[in-house]
């Protein structure tokens, strides 16, 4: 296609640049300003005023921040979302491996198999948490099958065994997509690989070591990062499992105390600063990941 | 062989026995928590459940609001994904790179962290608290379809568009005659990709509307879930009453679409 100088500036379609004028609005309105102005929020003393009032908001510095890290609500969430992500993603990178290893398989039921999966992911989370409770309450029906075995105080009002039993509620919910990722990634392995390991005389666990696990391992980054990321963002399911965080904090997620300081309690500046700090913790363990587990990558 | 086979039949069970014990939850007259529970007696089986949560939550007016949600949704993503996909995907002009790049970042940044300023902005200075255009506004184009769809445009071959350009088409005229019909599977994976978001969306929905009868499905049910159920003569009647008819839509388009959620078309859009 011939290029005139017109040509070189803009570029050979012009109109290019209209087609995507909305989705650029889009970005800059609903991402890049508001990440700009959460920061602002987090530097100043920031509350809500009545429209058009003109009110003083002055810098302060870190002082949201020290506000933020010495409020022993905080620290708990964050430390619980740890708890959560440290059950949650090896549960979902073996779980979800494993089973989408073995539906990948010519097998019987393939498509109901599937279906069943992921099934709880495209389920309204507020819907199935209603059957959660019904099922971890405590004389529900896991209790009545645990008979004396059952915990006491139950799953979602026990202190230590409110947000694991969240972590495990979240896992199943997700799993079918991390399945179907894993299920794409073994489209990529190549079928040689299998013969040459069976050629080797290894079994179909040594094979699974050695061939898938290594073969899916871009896969595998990919859902240990996506995986921290809707660890990181948790809210919907603390809120309604255990009545907002209970008991006494021990499922509280950092988002959830940035709805509670952020609008509930009227001080948007603290909450934009739990959610920067949020970002940032995010930021330094995707790292770590990256790290650990996507190194071969490099 | 076989061991594999049982294995992914208790898995199943074990994902889909809430569902089954949802819609017996929401059937029984009385909540029975005994094991014997999960198979009811006929005589124990009601529709009340489902009245009294039509009772208590305006079922109609809430689902009608979850769609006029839903569907904004998927017309802004749509209308202006597709635009965006195939600029990316298919014409060349300034700035192309730094949009592309633009976008990869966007997937980094968690909704999460803009809910506050995001609260602020269209709550406090836009006055579009209780309103649908503020429910649907940070949700209007979805990056994940954008994406997706530039994959799809990518793929098709770029002699048909020579051949569409020197023919004189404009290149609206070319995306609408040439480039969407033959994507049109691809796009009925988008919307059904870009259902289950606002269908299923929670926090977003619930800071914004106080109004109830402005409320989407989630949030109605989860306010009774918080309030009002510890009031009610047969709560989890009611609330799995209200969380079936929440997930059935949903359910139902998936079951009926499954074979669009293959891996093949997800793997397009996560390779790059």
């Amino acid at each position: 296609m011939r290029k005139g100088p017109l040509g070189r500036i803009l570029g050979e379609h012009p109109v290019g640049t209209a087609f995507v004028t909305p989705y650029v609005v889009f970005l800059a309105a609903v991402f890049a300003y508001p990440l700009g102005f959460a920061v602002y929020m987090s530097f100043h003393d920031y509350f809500f005023a009545a429209p058009g009032a003109i009110v003083e908001r002055p810098f302060v510095g870190f002082d949201n921040y020290v506000t933020v890290l010495s409020d022993p609500a905080v620290r708990r969430a964050f430390g619980n979302v740890l708890v959560f992500l440290v059950i949650n993603v090896p549960l979902t990178v073996v779980l979800s491996l494993v089973l989408a290893n073995a539906l990948n398989a010519a097998i019987r039921w393939r498509t109901f198999f599937r279906v069943s999966y992921y099934v709880p992911y495209v389920t309204a989370s507020v819907a199935v948490v209603g059957v959660w409770l019904f099922l971890f309450n405590s004389n529900g029906l896991v209790n009545s099958v645990l008979g004396p075995l059952a915990p006491d105080p139950s799953w979602l009002v026990n202190s230590s065994l409110a947000m694991p039993t969240v972590a495990v509620y979240v896992t199943w919910k997700q799993l079918g997509f991390f399945i179907l990722l894993y299920l794409a990634a073994l489209q990529n392995v190549s079928k040689d690989l299998y013969e040459a390991a069976a050629m080797d005389g290894a079994g179909r666990w040594k094979s699974f070591l050695n061939v898938t696990v290594p073969g899916v391992r871009p896969a595998t980054t990919l859902v240990v990062l996506v995986a921290t990321v809707t660890g990181a963002n948790l809210f919907t399911e603390p809120y309604l499992l255990t009545g907002g965080g209970g008991p006494d904090g021990a499922s509280a997620s950092p988002v959830l105390i940035m709805y509670q300081r952020g609008i509930e309690q009227g001080n948007p500046d603290i909450g934009s600063a739990i959610g920067v700090l949020l970002v940032i913790g995010v930021l330094l363990l995707a790292l770590i990941e990256r790290r650990f587990v996507g190194r071969e990558e490099e | 062989m076989k061991l594999k086979f049982v294995a992914l039949l208790v898995g199943a069970f074990v994902f889909l026995f809430p569902f089954y014990y949802m819609l017996i939850g929401s059937l029984q007259a009385e909540p029975d928590p005994s094991v014997s529970g999960a198979f009811p007696a006929p005589g124990n089986l009601t529709l009340h459940n489902y009245s009294e949560i039509n009772g208590a939550i305006d079922l109609g007016r809430s689902l009608i609001n979850s769609g006029i949600f839903t569907g904004g949704v998927i017309l802004g993503t749509l209308v202006f994904g597709v635009l965006a996909g195939y600029a990316l995907a298919r014409l060349q002009f300034r700035g192309r790179g730094l949009v592309f790049n633009l976008m990869l970042l966007i997937q980094v940044v968690p909704f999460q962290l803009l809910t506050i300023p995001l609260y602020v902005l269209i709550v406090r200075s836009y006055g579009l608290a209780d309103s649908y255009l503020g429910m649907i506004l940070p949700f209007l184009i979805n990056s994940t379809a954008v994406f997706v769809f530039r994959q799809y445009f990518l793929q098709l071959p770029v002699e048909l568009f020579d051949a569409a350009r020197i023919d004189g088409a404009s290149e609206l005229g070319i995306l609408w005659r040439v480039a969407v019909p033959l994507v049109r599977p691809a796009l009925l994976t988008g919307v059904l990709l870009t259902f289950i978001g606002p269908w299923n969306e929670f926090l977003w929905p619930f800071l914004i509307t106080k109004q109830q009868d402005l409320q989407p499905l989630a949030v109605s049910l989860s306010n009774y879930l918080t309030t009002v159920s510890a009031r009610a003569a047969n709560p989890f009647g009611a609330v799995l009453a209200g969380a079936c008819v929440l997930a059935a839509p949903a359910v139902a388009l998936f079951i009926v679409f499954q074979r669009r959620f293959i891996a093949t078309n997800l793997s397009s859009g996560v390779k790059g």
